[in-house]
């Protein structure tokens, strides 16, 4: 348990230390590259400016990851019920999911005048999808056994919902959450960086950009390890509720 | 000597898949109530078709197809398959409610007859598992308590022990026996075993190859209770030499 953690964490550390190493012996300026402790002291120093923005961005990233798991859990169903309606829909499901989202970004940010409404929206198309798919997989992945013996002792079509299919979709529902946490924080920031630093209320990407005209390196830096701590956390929030969901289907779980 | 009537009967019943499979062609036989046979072949010869039609999973696509689960008579078929077929994200105890819960039986007003079900397998300290936690065997047992929790009249066994080591095999089928003497069932056990059918039943039906049909019986008659002293016995001896020469004569030298 502890090496498992102590490992990476001493990698972590030592490449941080070799980033410090190279800016200090290499004296690149900072504009260029700062070093870790300069980060870490601009994101103290301009923690109480960048919190406004982590919140909206954590705002808009949970915001539309909830409604793609809303989202896709229904679509899923609906296209478990019925074949037809999958055939119907699936393909428009693949388009907005292989559509680039910096390509339609300007456009939903043309037909929808709320910036926040517009970047929900957009993360919200990138993040629905791998729910969609694998729930709709998971929904199927029914044991055929278990499928016989539901029918033999004459379950309802709710019974056969909620006590088969919805258990045997569940670690699959998780996998595509997995991927949509990250996807939903990439869609925000993404949208975020297309729509520039238009609307009322600001995210971490507007701040990055923001610096950047400005040539505040560190602080685009700070912004970063911000969004960067984000994506882990979510990463490792899913991992850890997966791990805990699914522990009496493991052996010696 | 009078025969009771029949709990399952096949009149020339034939089943032909959509993928053009013929599975079993004009397949005539007879389950009695209180009876323990088995059906003997080797792997694609139509066994688990004659199963599945019996319990209404499958419909004959022709000839007529008797018995208490298509009678509408519910829970009075219970069925185990190869695999133990357990819910994984379900304790023993939650596998074994399922018929019931599924008939409408809150877990509280189940808990006697789980229980029940449990111990009459063994596994009464078990309840709380996971499957993941289980042995092959134990998991086969759970099987058996869920299908049995309902009482039901008939039990329809599909090669249940096949994935199971010998001396497993042998005690389970010591326990299901028990169980069958116990709760007055009527058994229709599939197997590709000569020596686990021999053990087991009253009478053994020889299935020819695809497309299947009873092609020989066998009446074992051996008083029960059959112990491991009978696996020694002359008549047990001569029986397998019977079910093997029927066997060969309806397959040849592969059988």
């Amino acid at each position: 348990m502890k090496a498992r953690h102590l490992l990476p964490a001493l990698t972590l550390l030592a490449l941080l230390l070799a980033w410090e190493l190279l800016v200090r012996l290499a004296h690149i300026p900072h504009y260029t590259l700062p070093a870790p402790s300069l980060i870490a002291q601009t994101l103290w120093a301009n923690f109480g400016s960048l919190a406004g923005s982590w919140w909206f961005t954590l705002k808009v990233t949970f915001s539309a990851l909830a409604l793609a798991c809303a989202g896709g859990v229904l679509i899923a169903a609906v296209f478990a019920l019925s074949p037809a309606v999958e055939a119907a829909l699936f393909p428009v499901a693949v388009i907005l999911q292989v559509t680039p989202l910096v390509a339609i970004a300007p456009l939903i940010l043309i037909y929808i005048e709320s910036t926040t409404a517009a970047l929900l929206l957009c993360a919200w198309i990138v993040a629905f999808f791998p729910i969609l798919s694998n729930t709709v997989l998971g929904l199927r992945a029914a044991d055929a056994n278990l499928r016989d013996l539901f029918r033999l002792y004459r379950a309802t079509p709710w019974q056969r919902l909620r006590l088969l299919l919805t258990p045997t979709a569940l670690p699959y529902f998780l996998g595509g959450l997995r991927i949509s946490g990250g996807l939903s924080l990439i869609g925000a920031v993404t949208a975020e960086m297309v729509a520039g630093a238009a609307g009322r209320e600001t995210g971490l990407a507007s701040r990055i950009l923001e610096a950047s005209f400005r040539t505040e390196t560190p602080k685009m830096f700070a912004a970063l390890t911000l969004l960067v701590f984000t994506g882990m956390l979510i990463f490792w929030a899913f991992n850890a509720l997966s791990h805990h969901l699914l522990r009496t289907r493991q052996k010696n779980g | 000597m009078d025969t009771p009537p029949p709990v399952i009967q096949l009149d020339a019943a034939s089943k032909r898949f959509g993928n053009g499979v013929q599975a079993l062609e004009a397949c005539s036989m007879q389950l009695a109530s209180g009876e323990f046979v088995s059906l003997l072949g080797p792997s694609g010869c139509g066994k688990s078709t004659v199963l599945r039609l019996a319990a209404g999973l499958e419909q004959p696509s022709s000839g007529t197809v008797y018995s208490p689960a298509l009678q509408g008579a519910e829970a009075a078929t219970a069925y185990v398959f190869q695999e133990p077929a357990l819910m994984p994200w379900a304790s023993v105890f939650d596998n074994v409610w399922l018929p019931l819960r599924l008939a409408g039986h809150s877990r509280a007003a189940s808990r006697d007859r789980v229980e029940a079900a449990l111990r009459g397998v063994g596994l009464q300290d078990f309840g709380a598992a996971f499957p993941a936690e289980l042995s092959g065997g134990m998991k086969m047992r759970t099987s058996i308590a869920r299908a049995l929790i309902t009482q039901p009249r008939v039990l329809l066994m599909d090669e249940p022990f096949a994935a199971l080591d010998e001396i497993t095999r042998s005690r389970l089928n010591s326990d299901l026996l028990a169980l069958w003497a116990a709760q007055g069932l009527s058994v229709l056990f599939v197997t590709h075993s000569v020596y686990e059918s021999v053990f087991l039943s009253q009478r053994v039906l020889v299935l020819g190859q695809r497309p299947g049909r009873v092609v020989a019986e066998v009446r074992i008659n051996a008083p029960y209770p059959r112990s491991a002293a009978f696996r020694r016995s002359g008549a047990y001896l001569h029986a397998c030499a019977e079910l093997s020469a029927a066997l060969e004569a309806a397959y040849g030298d592969a059988a």
